[in-house]
């Protein structure tokens, strides 16, 4: 390991020129989402709920960067103060969604055998509706609202992940080391917990970053439709419902805020990439 | 292929003709065993997921908080008010609320496979009803937009993969923003762009052939996206396989190689993916025909969700789940038939 470190140390300069611009403006952009989420009044212009009538509908401008809405609020103000609850909601059901993962993905692998097996179809019957149709469904039982927008994004993505721990947790469960632990005489518990958990988890980290992104597009999506965080409110989903009324007369209104989410995911996605490409890289 | 006894190698590779010719037979009659052994294993699991979906569907109904009855009147008269036991009979005698749960279970799965979901909480008429009248357009459009989709991804793959860093890296950066784009704003952008802008297509969709090209392109672009990327890894190891080498030897052209050798094994895993591929745009309708203002059961069921009409949520739910499952078990057996290396040892 030391070794290896050493090698590389002259390389280093290089690496950081290689340092990919688009990693390096992912990074960026998490960190500003950060800065809106804790304290929002250091970057908006205005008070995101000041009404200002005469100045309703009115394009980007130097006094409203992104422009305003039909009361006359400001745009760009309302986004970075509903930074904090989007990122909320998003990172709030990509843990719903990976906890769910976690425990359905590694009973199927690891409990008992007819345990397993009934776990296992019950993941495949639960990846056979769409997540945007499973979270609607939960919706739909416990009507709409912010808390259960997370638990049904969280839902609706979990059967996925379930299938991806189960496939690395057998992965790890029939590699070479497990077999050398087993002929070593460890016990199951010990190696589940040193050994095959440790290795098959490890991705997680990439996969969580991968899924607040795909989170927040689908919690806004819920929110577009109407069957999440009430218009109100400057949650990202919530700003393109109300706008949704305007497209003629204010298309700013959808596109912008459209445009921040799709920023923001593709940001989570980058991330991800690399740490799935760096951890993966790390472990050979 | 597969791997067999070594004696068993040794005694058919020199036998004469005729034995030759009858273990040939042998072997034709223990594929076709193998294969229907195969296939009737993958029907029963499909079978075993459908009757999952339905359990989950069935309890999913029962899951609405408070007196069953009394939900659905109140749904149905959009109140929220305690009701009377004369006022609750009738509707308990309709929805077989009287019986226990199990029996309730029962006559659901029992309805389920004659084609009765149910009857809608809200607007009195069998769910079928109400889903068959607007399933044929939203099922046109999500066709098409799998037509669109595997067409923008061939012509993106086959234009881009293996063409050198700068080219093979635009090409695959643009995968992951298509296959990221969220359909209300790709939706919308469209939308701004070809019908406002430019007034090619109507603003407010039709059902024509014009009005569905907006749509299906929302649901295509981000699809196509998704199935280039996993295309596009295949299509790259396709270039340096030895067929295509020998193809370039016989003197075919560059276009020649790419569309008759090395995309029809890189469109495998894209093939793989049509029930994702239906699940996906038949859910993503939901999202366009709300943008579009389209008819179709995606309309039919956030009205429902909002009205938390269940039966007619789970209905739709439930019929994507059997599409779904029906095109992978149908996409399964297709590869059982094709696959040379499904052989009996």
């Amino acid at each position: 390991m030391t070794a290896i470190r050493s090698a590389t140390v002259p390389t280093r300069p290089i690496q950081l020129r290689r340092l990919p611009w688009g990693l390096f403006v992912a990074v960026l952009l998490v960190l500003l989402l950060a800065v809106a989420a804790i304290a929002p009044q250091l970057l908006a212009t205005h008070d995101p709920y000041a009404l200002d009538y005469p100045a309703a509908l009115q394009g980007p401008s130097w006094a409203h960067w992104f422009g305003t809405d039909e009361s006359g609020r400001d745009l760009y103000s309302r986004l970075v103060f509903g930074a904090g609850q989007s990122l909320l909601i998003g990172l709030g059901a990509a843990g719903v969604g990976i906890v769910l993962a976690l425990i359905l993905g590694s009973l199927a692998a690891l409990a008992v055998k007819p345990a397993a097996v009934v776990v296992d179809r019950f993941v495949e019957v639960m990846f056979a509706f769409p997540a945007l149709l499973l979270a609607l469904l939960l919706i739909a039982i416990a009507g709409p609202s912010a808390v259960t927008e997370i638990f049904a994004v969280g839902l609706g993505t979990a059967p996925g992940y379930a299938r991806m721990i189960r496939g690395q947790i057998l992965a790890a469960k029939n590699s070479g080391y497990v077999e050398a632990a087993t002929a070593l005489g460890h016990s199951r518990a010990r190696i589940v917990s040193a050994h095959i958990l440790p290795n098959a988890l490890r991705p997680l980290v990439a996969v969580f970053a991968l899924s607040v992104g795909q989170s927040i597009v689908w919690s806004s999506s819920l929110s577009f439709l109407g069957l999440g965080v009430a218009p109100p409110a400057p949650e990202w989903g919530a700003l393109l419902d109300a706008g949704r009324g305007y497209i003629i007369q204010a298309n700013w209104l959808e596109v912008i805020p459209g445009l921040v989410i799709v920023a923001v995911a593709l940001a989570a996605t980058t991330i991800g990439r690399h740490l799935q490409a760096h951890l993966e890289k790390g472990e050979k | 292929m597969t791997l067999t006894s070594p004696s068993n190698a040794v005694s058919t590779e020199p036998t004469p003709a005729q034995t030759s010719d009858e273990g040939l037979e042998e072997r034709r009659r223990s594929r076709l065993r193998l294969i229907l052994l195969t296939i009737g294993r993958k029907l029963v699991s499909a079978i075993v997921v459908l009757w999952g979906a339905a359990t989950v569907a069935f309890f999913a109904q029962l899951a609405l908080p408070g007196d069953r009855a009394t939900v659905i009147l109140n749904i149905r008269d959009g109140q929220a008010q305690q009701r009377t036991a004369a006022e609750l009979a009738p509707i308990r005698a309709e929805y077989g609320l009287n019986h226990p749960v199990l029996v309730q279970y029962w006559d659901y799965l029992r309805g389920l496979v004659v084609g009765d979901f149910g009857t809608s909480y809200q607007q009195f008429r069998p769910v079928t009803a109400v889903i068959g009248e607007q399933l044929g357009a939203t099922v046109t459009l999500s066709l098409t937009a799998i037509l669109f989709a595997w067409v923008l991804m061939i012509v993106w793959v086959t234009l881009t993969a293996g063409r050198g860093p700068r080219v093979r890296s635009l090409g695959a950066l643009v995968d992951v923003v298509a296959a990221g784009l969220p359909a209300y704003w790709l939706g919308i952008i469209l939308l701004l762009v070809f019908a406002l802008g430019l007034r090619w297509f109507p603003v407010i969709g039709g059902t024509g052939v014009n009005g569905l090209i907006l749509p299906a392109l929302t649901l295509a672009i981000p699809l196509a996206g998704f199935m280039a990327q996993s295309t596009r890894v295949e299509f790259e190891r396709g270039l340096d396989q030895p067929f295509v080498v020998s193809a370039r030897m016989r003197g075919m052209s560059d276009t020649g190689v790419r569309l008759r050798h090395v995309l029809r094994h890189a469109t495998i895993p894209a093939v793989t993916l049509s029930g994702w591929a239906l699940g996906a745009t038949l859910s993503g309708a939901v999202i366009v025909e709300s943008i579009f203002s389209r008819p179709g059961i995606g309309s039919v069921l956030v009205a429902a969700v909002n009205a938390q009409d269940l039966p007619v949520v789970v209905g739709i739910v439930t019929l994507v789940a059997v599409f779904y499952v029906t095109v992978n078990l149908l996409v399964d057996i297709a590869y059982t038939l094709i696959d040379p290396r499904l052989k009996a040892s």
